[in-house]
């Protein structure tokens, strides 16, 4: 027996089990990770049913009050009757638990909330009916209700019965209306950000200029007056683009929708202010699709709404993109020329292994660190040194010497160099010595052999050193925060405006995002969905991120690969 | 497919026969170093690594155009004595030169001479093929374009003239500009040779150029020797003494460090002098 067991573990066997078992856990762990993040994060944009029911919960002392419940249902849980009790339910003991759900109500300006937890057993006569419909809007979240009546400036145009679950006309027309309101909207926000942005861009510019020749002494009357002119064109072109916009503005409001909301509450919404609407209950799946397919468009591309919880995030995803890039611009360059000093031009000695072990170990300081390095280094003294010399116009007001991409991405490009110094040298000391002894041979410097043999050679581990600085730049957050990641940004780092890339400029970032929604904002339960859809979406950007730099590698691999010595 | 064929072709067979059977230094039996045109000279060479003494008081002539073989069991310093011809060593940290080399008259470690240039006047082919993970003709064209010729008219007229000088044009001619690295062992030790041709060095330097390849493989190569010694000065390091007696006018046998024997290499291999060469080349020792 013991025999037997002794050759069991020599043969390797158990050793083997082990091993396989502990990738099978990393595997179904990661695994695991991404269906939460999937389920939890892409099972938001679905178009729920909405429920309609009774609801009459034990008040104490009291009879029960019912009253109407119209809602989406979020979630359920157990809860023990003890707890339901000290909240002031008078529920009774003897059972143990009861189940409760969230529903979503919305119509937070009628209700003060989106969200109530309702419990289930005095749910009654609960029913989907088919003329429920949901709107999405620009402020107070969701609305939930039956469309009664379509107004235009005041005047009804037509009106459905609520009680009749196929009496549809109110709603087509409003659909309709829907539509000609978005469209105008999309001329709004072109004018508002585009043209009116392109404006006050130019003026701002223009006090600059003049600023800019004060300081100089050399604001002569004929330079002043140039300036005039200009600010003068472009006053007058803002007046026309604001008559455009405020006849924009009166034409959106046109229309309004009376909308019978849960217990018999009628109020009137501007057809302005819904993004979209849907009747789920009556939908079937192909229509829900686009619905939802919409809704993830709307999230992947659009700007956000209603303090991050609602609306997209394509700023955040753009942010991140931006920065991650030019932060590998920056990073590669640096580490790459530090990693070629280091292992081909410096002596190897004490003092080389020093710094080499320092680089080791620059890697493992803890990254808010570099936020604080780059507040104080970047922003504070290079960037207010910066302002002084070259934008002294814009005083006190900061330019460089306020957080901004620019210091962000130097910041990162920090905190990354070691990784790519030391894969960089790595690959520069797996290149065969022959090889460059043939390059020598054949009447090459020094540095033509680096240029035309050794570095091409070495790109591939440059390569996978930039795919770990990607990896790690893109999910730092903390030093961000000190040095350029807001909350929300007026506008892109990269747009039409004259000099087109910001580097000045504050941007929004998806690891930010996701502590923002998460741990800012008012609104909990609404955030906790987009959560997880951000942490998805950031795992997924940094993940194309690196396939991009892993293709790149492999090709560059391909090209270059080793000889057998 | 294409290279085994051509490597088994029987032109080159009957042709390395008439060497390998032909009598050991027939070329030139009477005349000695001294009548010949000097190209290298070395004198009271002494090198240390960290202090070892690997070669202790060299001093040899080597004639141009002819092929001179320097062989000796391993460790002799015969690479090392190589390595110095076009300063190698220098890329030896802690390795230290005593005496002189000169080239055509010319102290090759004169503080005055620029070691990238001497190196493309002495051209160099190592024990393995290291061609460069470069197309055929990149790989040719690297010296030239090292010396900043980038007209391609000129590359691709020296590109076909080496590749034809190193006997492979025939074999890659219609891939020049696949990778270097998919060609067999001994392709790759010819491109090299090519690759050293190129850039028109006077002395080419081989050190053991064909201990890696299979015996077809190195009797291309030595053919390649026989051809090429019209034009360069050839010196070879090698560990297979019949391949000495076969391609070399002249023969050093070197040992511990030391020049024990120069002399032709009818001389060396038939008539030695020293004892000590005696007893390597007929096997007793090395």
């Amino acid at each position: 027996m013991m025999q037997t067991l002794k050759k069991f573990f020599a043969s390797g066997t158990p050793w083997i089990w082990v091993n396989a078992g502990a990738v099978a856990i990393s595997v179904i762990m990661t695994v695991g990770l991404l269906l939460l993040l999937a389920l939890n994060g892409l099972s938001h944009f679905w178009p729920k049913d909405i429920m309609l029911a009774n609801y009459s919960q034990p008040v104490l002392e009291s009879e029960p009050i019912e009253r109407e419940i119209i809602g989406e249902r979020i979630d359920t849980e157990q809860v023990s009757a003890e707890r339901i009790i000290s909240s002031g339910i008078p529920v009774s003991e003897n059972t143990a638990f009861y189940e409760r759900e969230l529903v979503k109500i919305g119509n937070r300006d009628l209700n003060g909330s989106d969200f109530t937890w309702l419990l289930t057993n005095y749910l009654n006569d609960i029913s989907y009916p088919e003329n429920l419909t949901a709107f999405e809007r620009r402020e107070w979240g969701n609305f939930y209700g039956y469309v009664q009546e379509v107004k235009e400036a005041g005047v009804s145009i037509v009106t459905s019965d609520p009680s009749i679950q196929n009496d549809n006309a109110a709603w087509l027309e409003l659909e309709k209306r829907i539509d000609r309101a978005l469209g105008i909207f999309e001329q709004i926000d072109t004018l508002e950000e585009d043209d009116i942005g392109e404006v006050n861009y130019a003026l701002e510019r223009l006090r600059l200029q003049e600023r800019g020749l004060e300081l100089r002494g050399t604001d002569t009357a004929q330079r002043m007056g140039e300036i005039a002119s200009e600010r003068e064109n472009w006053e007058a072109n803002y007046e026309i683009l604001q008559t455009r916009l405020s006849e924009l503005y009166e034409q959106v409001e046109r229309d309004t929708v009376v909308m019978l909301a849960m217990n018999g509450e009628t109020t009137e919404i501007n057809v302005s202010q819904i993004v979209r609407a849907y009747q789920p209950n009556g939908m079937h799946v192909g229509s829900k699709l686009v619905v939802y397919g919409a809704k993830l468009w709307e999230f992947l591309s659009d700007e956000p709404r209603e303090a991050n919880t609602e609306g997209g995030i394509f700023p955040a995803i753009f942010g991140t993109v931006t920065m991650v890039l030019l932060m590998s611009i920056f990073v590669t360059p640096f580490g790459v020329i530090a990693a070629v000093y280091l292992r081909e031009y410096a002596k190897q000695g004490f003092i080389t292994r020093t710094i080499r072990i320092a680089v080791n170990n620059l890697a493992g300081v803890p990254s808010i660190v570099y936020g604080v390095f780059g507040l104080g280094f970047f922003i504070y003294f290079l960037g207010s040194e910066v302002d002084q010399v070259f934008y002294p116009e814009a005083l006190p007001a900061p330019t460089f010497g306020t957080p901004g991409m620019l210091w962000a991405s130097l910041t990162l490009a920090l905190l990354t160099v070691p990784v790519v110094i030391v894969s960089t040298e790595e690959g520069l000391a797996r290149i065969p010595r022959s090889l460059r002894e043939g390059s020598l041979a054949l009447g090459a410097t020094k540095f033509e052999t680096l240029v035309r043999v050794v570095l091409p050679m070495a790109s591939p581990a440059m390569m996978t050193g930039l795919i770990l600085a990607v990896a790690r730049a893109a999910g730092e957050v903390a030093p961000l925060m000190l040095v350029g990641v807001v909350k929300l940004a007026p506008t892109l780092p990269i747009n039409g405006n004259y000099p087109y890339f910001h580097l000045d400029q504050k941007f929004m970032h998806l690891g930010f995002h996701i502590y923002d929604v998460g741990f800012q904002s008012p609104n909990v339960e609404a955030a906790r969905p987009l959560v997880f859809a951000t942490a998805l979406l950031l795992v997924i950007v940094i993940a194309l991120l690196n396939v991009l730099a892993v293709t790149i590698r492999n090709r560059l691999r391909e090209k270059y690969k080793s000889l057998d010595m | 497919m294409t290279e085994s064929k051509t490597e088994y072709a029987p032109v080159n067979r009957s042709k390395f026969k008439k060497i390998d059977m032909g009598k050991i230094g027939s070329h030139e039996q009477s005349i000695s170093v001294e009548d010949l045109p000097r190209c290298l000279s070395v004198e009271n060479l002494n090198l240390y690594y960290s202090g070892a003494h690997a070669l202790k008081d060299v001093s040899m002539t080597l004639p141009r155009q002819r092929v001179t073989a320097f062989i000796g069991p391993s460790g002799c310093g015969k690479s090392s004595l190589l390595r110095c011809f076009n300063r190698m060593n220098d890329l030896v940290d802690g390795c230290e030169i005593k005496g002189s080399i000169t080239l055509d008259g010319e102290d090759i470690y004169h503080r005055s001479v620029d070691v990238a240039d001497l190196r493309r006047r002495v051209g160099m082919v190592f024990q393995k093929p290291n061609p460069f993970p470069k197309s055929i003709y990149e790989n040719v064209a690297y010296g030239l374009r090292i010396q900043g010729i980038n007209k391609k008219r000129i590359l691709d007229e020296s590109v076909e003239k080496s590749l034809q000088a190193a006997a492979l044009w025939d074999e890659v001619k219609d891939r020049l500009h696949d990778s270097a690295l998919g060609l067999s062992g001994g392709q790759q030790q010819r491109l090299v040779i090519a690759r050293t041709v190129a850039v028109e060095p006077e002395v080419l330097l081989l050190d053991e150029p064909a201990s890696a390849l299979d015996p077809i493989s190195t009797l291309k190569i030595e053919e390649l020797i026989n051809e090429l010694k019209e034009r360069y000065t050839i010196v070879i390091v090698t560990h297979n003494m019949q391949q000495a007696a076969r391609v070399s006018d002249f023969t050093a046998f070197m040992y511990m460090g030391k020049m024990i024997e120069f002399d032709t290499a009818d001389n060396i291999f038939t008539n030695p002098t020293e004892k000590q060469t005696e007893d390597y080349i007929t096997g007793r020792y090395g």
